[in-house]
């Protein structure tokens, strides 16, 4: 075909402009982050004594660190979808989720008696913990990939990635509220793993369906 | 700015606008591919596939922003997607020197390295719909005449057309 009559064709071609990614983005995460909450409160349900739970630090930083997470991530994929972006010293951001935790270990190695280090690691649920993340992230994963295909991210392994990380931060967030695990020590383990599965499976699923 | 007028619909300005753009990206895909001692014949390859893409990917071209720089980055990334293809048939015919040498002495042609694989590809009646309105100039109203289709159907084919071209040139590189 001589490049001539591709752009023939190409002027021919007057399908409706897709959308701006932009939009799409906001209505993926909304749309996600919304179908996610309510499968989440109709099958699992927040813990009983939440209001208890809520005056203690620990139970808390659960959700600081989740949303420190997806807002960073959140964040930067509505950086990259033009291909001139390159993320560059932006993706420094992300390592504020991670500093927070390590803070909070920290904290929790200093006051608590080292027996107790184990089992507040192991906890009670941390099965659990790996199974329900990453379903719960399936949907806004699913989401955040739909709407970057219309967009052109120059590296679409990354862009995967992060949708990836900003669903698997979404669906902690709200499994933080059902879970009694409250140790940063469980969160630092069994949260961060949780989360990578996503994020790996959110890179996989970026190199083969947003690569254009 | 003519890439304005044309999202707005205006297919004069669209022409326009891409075949001004044309020279300077075919003359930047030879720079490349000259920087890495590979054929010049091949720059048509990345010559198309970026037009292919800045057309499907129009949308992610913000107004406010110079439009010289996300042009360059689609070329690049189309550049590169290009090196990977090439790092293949490399691999399988190195000892083709003559047949590179020879590529590279041909006059600035316009055809795609694999153009003919190319329409190969599409499904007859969008090969049909591509030649009449691409190659032979004629009109939708034409087309959907001559092949027996409504004007809207055209449309559609060739959307799925355009849509399987920038395919077949992903699909390549795996």
């Amino acid at each position: 075909m001589r490049t001539d009559d591709l752009i023939e064709a190409l002027v021919q071609d007057r399908a409706a402009v897709a959308g701006k990614p932009r939009g799409a983005l906001s209505v993926a995460l909304v749309g996600g982050a919304l179908i996610a909450a309510i499968l989440f409160l109709t099958v699992l349900g927040y813990r009983p004594d939440i209001a208890a739970a809520a005056e203690t630090y620990r139970f808390l930083f659960k959700f600081v660190f989740t949303l420190t997470l997806a807002a960073t991530t959140i964040w930067l994929i509505f950086t990259i979808v033009r291909p001139e972006a390159v993320p560059g010293l932006r993706l420094l951001a992300l390592a504020a989720a991670p500093v927070l935790i390590i803070l909070a270990v920290v904290a929790e190695l200093s006051v608590m008696p080292s027996s107790t280090w184990l089992p507040r690691l192991i906890g009670k649920n941390w099965w659990f913990c790996l199974t329900v993340i990453p379903s719960l992230a399936i949907v806004p994963l699913a989401a955040f990939l739909m709407a970057l295909r219309r967009a052109a991210p120059a590296d679409p392994g990354l862009a995967g990635a992060l949708a990836g990380l900003a669903s698997g931060a979404i669906a902690a967030t709200l499994y933080a509220s059902h879970c009694t695990d409250d140790s940063p020590l469980f969160v630092l383990t069994w949260y961060s793993l949780a989360i990578g599965i996503v994020t790996i499976v959110g890179y996989f699923a970026g190199r083969r369906w947003l690569a254009w | 700015m003519l890439m304005r007028a044309a999202t707005a619909g205006d297919e004069t300005a669209y022409r326009d606008f891409l075949k001004a753009v044309t020279p300077a990206i075919r003359g930047l895909a030879r720079r490349n591919l000259a920087r890495y001692g590979l054929s010049a014949g091949d720059a048509e390859d990345v010559v198309q596939d970026t037009l292919l893409a800045i057309h499907l990917k129009r949308q992610t071209w913000d107004s406010d922003r110079p439009i010289g720089p996300w042009i360059s980055a689609i070329a690049r990334n189309k550049f590169i997607d290009q090196m990977r293809r090439r790092g293949h048939r490399i691999q399988v015919r190195i000892e083709d020197m003559a047949e590179i040498l020879a590529a590279e002495e041909q006059p600035a042609g316009l055809d795609g390295h694999d153009i003919t694989r190319m329409l190969e590809n599409l499904n007859e009646k969008q090969r049909n719909v591509v030649r009449a309105l691409a190659v032979e100039g004629a009109s939708v109203r034409q087309t959907a005449e001559r092949l027996n289709m409504t004007e809207g159907a055209i449309r559609v084919t060739l959307h799925r057309a355009v849509k399987a071209l920038s395919a077949i040139y992903r699909e390549s590189d795996k």
